[in-house]
């Protein structure tokens, strides 16, 4: 079996470097034969995915199969692990998540060489510069770590898959963001690719949109899936702690995000084109640099795969990626001139320009204090821990900037916007903020107490503005539709979204991201309590009051488990019974808690066993009162509508023709 | 008598009241210090939050920050205390002193440079003479018209 495996990914390294070779020198010469040979590196590079498919299938196979012989197997899976976790193995630990990168990259491969005839002088240079990125992740396979070493001796079962990841959204959680790491290529290619050609225009931009945007999705969600995971498996309390590897991830969808708002300048008006360059550069340099902190054991993380010499390989590769960037950039930028200047301060142009220094703002701020504790050991001789004080200090101001931008952007035309348009279309929405703002502070909220309850009352009032903002954009647009047609105003809003998918999917997701700030602000005011309880013991905090009722044991193959049953009462009614369990992994020899939470649009309440006191011998429960946190998982579901809708085809636009009686005078007629 | 009980109770009352505040204070300096350092249990986690199942660490650590703060020491001297003994890891984030304040600075600078440098580009872009026609604007038609419903469609995005 890892004969088969080991034999495809060489292979599939042979044909992508013959796809990067011959593509390279079939784009260097003219005529048929060159066009022939290109069309071999075309078919070599579809065949890649065949061989890399077929090593990925080897390795799932091997673990249904409980094919300890394979060192990755015995390290990562074992026979009771449930069918789905046997599945997961394949990017659990190291080798097998590199095969799953490389996996993905073959399919958005194969999925690009199919649709060459778009433009096929274009894709043919993307197709070499993918088959580049490839070459370098097979070789990582094939020579760093590989994913079919075998064990010496047939072991009886396996060491079994880390608990934290026995859990369903672990399933689904690294493939969307490997999905959007890899992605990330695709336009990455593209972009390199037009700079390369010098190709004329901005249609590269077009044909990768969409590849851009559903990128962002898949990160997107695997960015969340991650929060949610952490909140319900770490048992902290929180979803995200700023640690390394959240950090890395969230560094790409940071300049993503800011490629996809200033690539509309490039589009409608010639502008920016080297920044846009910059940052699809910067944003799949960033993927791979995310990659090489969490393997490379550089920085700690509790989501770190183990301490490899693969570091080394990422940095060579991030600095030839970045060199060859930099050759084509300086040789080629006279065709990045900007087409049109900036005419106004006030105007959409510029709110690209400040959204966009305040997303690289952010990512800088990130990379700065991921990176800081190596840097500091460097300077100082000894390493500084770089916390969430830290960022939140930094970012959440940065954070609020960005929601008042993103309430005034939209209210702002292209070109230039007048004072008094401004006002006239600002009034209302900040009236209403300004509204909620007081509403909150009569309801009990206390900004000058605390700075956090200042933020926190901020980020509700900005993403009142924004809501109030998007809706009247809805509203507007709708009734102007609604005028000519006179259908119903929500079919005319619906229309007026079908007409221009991509500006109002997006606002769609720009109000799932107020959505998810209104639930990141309620973490102002969590409270926990943590208490011994045995047997009819009673804990209250907030509104609610927990009786502990029993505990009680399950053995299973692959875990034994002990759990509490604690009932919920508010009010003096009981309202639900909640389970908060600990659970020992037999393969791993692992501990593990699984929190119990009843999880409403108010609050969390978030139950965690703890374990037992050494010295009293009694069960340590801990619970949570998290307000709001249900916001952020919903506001994540319309983000991801709102990219779904920005990626469904316009309609064709309705032409309005000119009145038969108005002639269109000769050029040059004067007046 | 009577007046010597009214005494006793307000002392009483006010002793009552002292215990209460001193030891929410206490509370409340125990949760802040203990949100200032991480467990060194490599979990990652603030001390308080450590929840790691059979940690050597954080119980003890726990303890000792009690200790330091019942003893009334200042929160510096506790969280050098915790340094002294754990390294200088142990603190959730740099200190603003030394080299640690570039960990700080580092951004805002990043921030400011990043307005300056966009508005200063903005400046140039707008005082930049517009180009204006010789013979004033003669009115389009055919295709150059569309060219410029076009672009008046894409900048309007009706």
């Amino acid at each position: 079996m890892s004969q088969i495996g080991s034999f495809a990914l060489l292979l599939a390294l042979v044909l992508s470097a013959y796809s990067f070779l011959a593509g390279l020198v079939a784009l260097t010469r003219k005529g048929r034969g060159a066009e022939r040979l290109g069309e071999t590196a075309r078919r070599a590079g579809i065949a890649v995915f065949g061989m890399v498919f077929l090593a990925a299938l080897v390795l799932v196979i091997a673990a249904f199969q409980d094919d300890f012989s394979i060192a990755y197997i015995f390290h990562h899976s074992n026979r009771d692990l449930p069918g789905a976790y046997k599945f997961a193995t394949l990017w659990s630990g190291q080798e097998g998540s590199l095969l799953f990168w490389s996996l993905l990259l073959a399919t958005y491969g194969l999925v690009l060489r199919l649709r060459y005839k778009t433009d096929s002088r274009l894709f043919a240079h993307a197709s070499v510069i993918i088959a580049a990125v490839q070459v370098f992740f097979l070789l990582l396979l094939n020579f760093a770590a590989h994913p079919f070493a075998v064990m010496q001796g047939l072991p009886q079962d396996g060491n079994g898959l880390n608990p934290l990841l026995q859990y369903p959204e672990m399933v689904i959680h690294p493939p969307m963001l490997y999905l959007g790491y890899v992605g990330f290529t695709v336009p990455f290619a593209f972009a390199l690719a037009a700079l390369i050609m010098r190709y004329p225009g901005e249609k590269w931009i077009q044909i990768t949109r969409r590849w851009s945007m559903v990128t962002w999705g898949f990160l997107t969600c695997g960015v969340f899936l991650g929060a949610h995971w952490a909140y319900s498996v770490l048992g902290w309390g929180g979803y995200w702690g700023w640690d390394p590897v959240e950090n890395a991830s969230l560094m790409p969808w940071l300049t993503g995000t800011a490629f996809l708002h200033s690539v509309m300048m490039q589009e409608k008006r010639g502008m920016l084109k080297t920044w846009n360059m910059w940052l699809i550069f910067a944003t799949f340099l960033l993927s791979i640099f995310g990659t090489f902190l969490t393997r490379s054991g550089v920085v700690s993380s509790v989501h770190a795969f183990a301490q490899s010499s693969i570091g080394t390989w990422f940095i060579v590769f991030l600095t030839i990626t970045f060199v060859v960037c930099l050759v084509f950039y300086v040789k080629n930028r006279s065709h990045l001139r900007s087409e049109h200047k900036l005419e106004s301060l006030v105007s959409r142009e510029s709110s690209f320009l400040f959204n966009n220094l305040l997303l690289l703002v952010a990512c800088f701020t990130v990379l700065w204090g991921t990176l800081f504790p190596v840097l500091s050991e460097a300077v100082q001789g000894s390493k500084v821990t770089v916390g969430p004080p830290f960022f939140n200090r930094v970012n959440v101001p940065v954070a609020l900037l960005l929601l008042l931008l993103t309430a005034v952007g939209p209210l702002l035309a292209w070109r230039k916007t007048s004072i008094e348009s401004l006002k006239r279309n600002f009034l209302w929405p900040a009236l209403g903020a300004i509204a909620i703002g007081a509403a909150l502070i009569v309801v009990g909220i206390r900004p000058w107490k605390d700075m956090t309850y200042l933020y926190s009352l901020m980020t509700i009032m900005l993403s009142a503005l924004v809501g109030f903002t998007v809706i009247s954009e809805f509203i507007r647009g709708g009734r102007v539709i609604k005028g000519h047609t006179g259908q119903s105003l929500f079919a005319s809003m619906v229309q007026l979204a079908h007409r221009n998918t991509r500006r109002y999917g997006g606002y769609i997701v720009h109000f799932g991201v107020i959505v998810i700030m209104i639930g990141f602000a309620g973490a102002a005011f969590n409270r926990d309590k943590e208490q011994e309880m045995g047997y009819g013991d009673k804990m209250s905090l907030g509104a609610y009051t927990l009786v502990c009722r029993s505990y009680t044991q399950e053995d299973k193959p692959n875990y034994s488990s002990e759990w509490a049953i604690i009932d919920v009462f508010k009010a003096g009614k009981q309202i639900d019974t909640l389970y908060p369990e600990r659970r020992f992994y037999k393969a791993s020899q692992q501990m593990a808690t699984m929190v119990a939470n009843r999880s409403t649009f108010k609050e969390d309440l978030y139950l965690v066993y703890e374990g037992l006191n050494q010295d009293t011998g009694r069960p340590i429960m801990k619970v949570h009162l998290n307000p709001l946190v249900m916001w952020i998982w919903v506001g994540v579901w319309i983000m991801i509508a709102g990219t779904v809708v920005a990626l469904i085809p316009n309609a064709v636009p309705v032409r309005v023709t000119a009145p038969a009686r108005i002639q269109a005078a000769p050029v040059g007629a004067g007046d | 008598m009577r007046n010597s009980l009214q005494k006793t109770a307000q002392l009483g009352l006010l002793i009552v009241a002292l215990f209460t505040f001193l030891g929410s204070d206490q509370d409340a300096r125990f949760q802040s210090l203990g949100h200032k350092v991480m467990c060194v249990c490599s979990c990652n986690q603030v001390l308080l939050e450590c929840n790691h199942v059979g940690c050597a660490y954080s119980d003890r650590m726990r303890g000792e920050l009690a200790s330091y703060v019942d003893r009334g020491d200042s929160d510096d001297l506790t969280l050098q205390a915790l340094v002294q003994k754990y390294g200088p890891t142990v603190l959730i984030a740099p200190t603003t002193t030394g080299f640690n304040r570039v960990a700080w600075v580092m951004p805002y600078l990043v921030l400011v440079l990043g307005l300056t440098t966009v508005v200063l580009i903005a400046r140039t872009w707008r005082t930049r003479p517009q180009i204006i026609p010789a013979s004033g604007v003669g009115r389009a038609s055919g295709a150059e018209l569309e060219r410029y419903r076009e672009q008046a469609r894409k900048d309007t995005q009706v």
